[in-house]
């Protein structure tokens, strides 16, 4: 047991244990941050930007899934510059591929699409880069749409930290940077896939669907995974 | 010596289809003899793929699947490494290589005006290579020469305060005779 402190949560006294973060702390306290690449039972990876707080006496902001708590901070999740920063960086990710929800199988199954309407998103101010992205339908059972990929790296996460398969990963870098199977080689030919479809499962966006889907009935289960590392704690 | 044999006869009996088996081959000699060295650990990976780089002047697929397998590091992790870093090249490159640095110093001292004269007297974009290898051009984000700027890397030898035409020049020179 950590030594218990005592914070400030958007003015509200809390006692929390050290070591925990802050967006655990926000989560037990009832105050719901947007997130995006992070995801129960992952590793965290602080990529997404969207948990960002203000921490009173600092400049910066924090991302609230790898910052920790500590002694007397006063911490502010809901001030209208994070709104304004969270509501930019969901427009970056729409604009950085081709993310057309009127035709995309995860039309109404879509956590990006979620954030989207919750951060008040009406439209894009920054031009579309529209890039020439591929879609991999070599796989047997799922489909991997690169227009519609934001580049979160659950699906990596999932597939080397829960499978152990490890068969995706990220190549290049910046805005040319894809998620690949092995040697970017089509998914379907890939010798390392167990086609767990886990990775299918935590996919924010329509990136990742299964070919039984169909517009409509597309639901996945990220919750899932962290159900499934509890219980293999449980069993260790 | 029995370890080293035994990776590469492992590696040309499971690929199939190699053009030359490797074992024949002293540069895949040299590169198990540095992942033995690292003792196959997968931190070493970006010292190993130096090394085939090193052999072969770029990161032939066949042996980037040697590596891969032998240090049992993810093939996509391996394949991430290789195109994250610029250094590191699959497509092989010119026989002379130019490294033009575009980092702040040199643009602000005009690393773009050599990158557009060589694009116009020779035809070759950044990350290009001329039809028949001699000459590669590639570009780089600062390679902490920033008091040469606009420096240049041409085969491992810096050259300082580059003017456009002169590199031009220096260029046709080290790839012999009017091109």
């Amino acid at each position: 047991m950590n030594e218990i402190v005592s914070i400030q949560l958007d003015g509200n006294e809390l006692k929390v244990e050290l070591g925990r973060t802050i967006l655990d702390v926000c989560r037990e306290a009832g105050v719901d941050l947007p997130v995006m690449c992070y995801l129960e039972g992952l590793s965290v990876v602080g990529a997404c930007r969207l948990c960002v707080v203000e921490i009173e006496g600092s400049p910066r902001l924090f991302p609230a899934c790898t910052t920790p708590v500590a002694a007397n901070q006063a911490i502010r999740t809901q001030t209208e510059k994070l709104k304004r920063y969270r509501r930019m960086i969901v427009e970056l990710f729409f604009a950085e591929r081709n993310h057309v929800c009127a035709v995309c199988v995860a039309n109404n199954a879509c956590e990006l699409q979620d954030l989207a309407r919750r951060v008040g998103m009406d439209h894009v101010r920054f031009p579309y880069l529209f890039p020439e992205c591929g879609v991999d339908a070599s796989h047997p059972h799922a489909v991997l749409d690169h227009n519609r990929c934001i580049l979160c790296t659950r699906c990596v996460r999932v597939c080397d930290e829960v499978e152990g398969a490890h068969t995706w990963d990220v190549m290049g870098r910046g805005h040319a940077s894809r998620v690949i199977a092995d040697f970017n080689e089509p998914w379907g030919s890939s010798t390392t896939c167990t086609s767990c479809g886990k990775c299918v499962q935590v996919c924010p966006t329509g990136a990742l669907w299964p070919k039984a889907a169909s517009m409509g009935n597309l639901r996945k289960e990220p919750g899932k995974i962290g159900e499934l590392v509890a219980k293999r704690k449980l069993n260790a | 010596m029995a370890r080293q044999y035994e990776m590469i006869m492992r590696h040309s009996r499971n690929s199939s289809g190699t053009a030359e088996p490797p074992r024949t081959d002293t540069r895949y000699k040299r590169i198990a003899a540095a992942m033995q060295k690292h003792q196959c650990r997968p931190d070493a990976l970006i010292e190993i793929l130096h090394k085939v780089q090193d052999a072969f002047g770029y990161l032939p697929m066949e042996a980037v699947r040697f590596v891969a397998r032998e240090m049992r590091v993810p093939p996509s992790r391996v394949y991430g490494v290789a195109t994250f870093y610029h250094f590191f090249s699959l497509k092989p490159k010119g026989k002379h290589n130019c490294v033009i640095c575009t980092g702040t110093a040199c643009h602000v001292r005009g690393a773009q005006a050599i990158v557009n004269e060589i694009q116009q007297q020779l035809g070759l974009r950044p990350g290009q290579t001329t039809a028949d290898g001699k000459l590669g051009v590639q570009i780089a984000r600062c390679i902490g020469c920033c008091g040469l700027a606009p420096a240049v890397v041409l085969d491992d030898q810096v050259l300082a305060k580059v003017k456009p035409g002169e590199m031009v020049e220096t260029l046709r020179a080290r790839v012999g005779g009017a091109r």
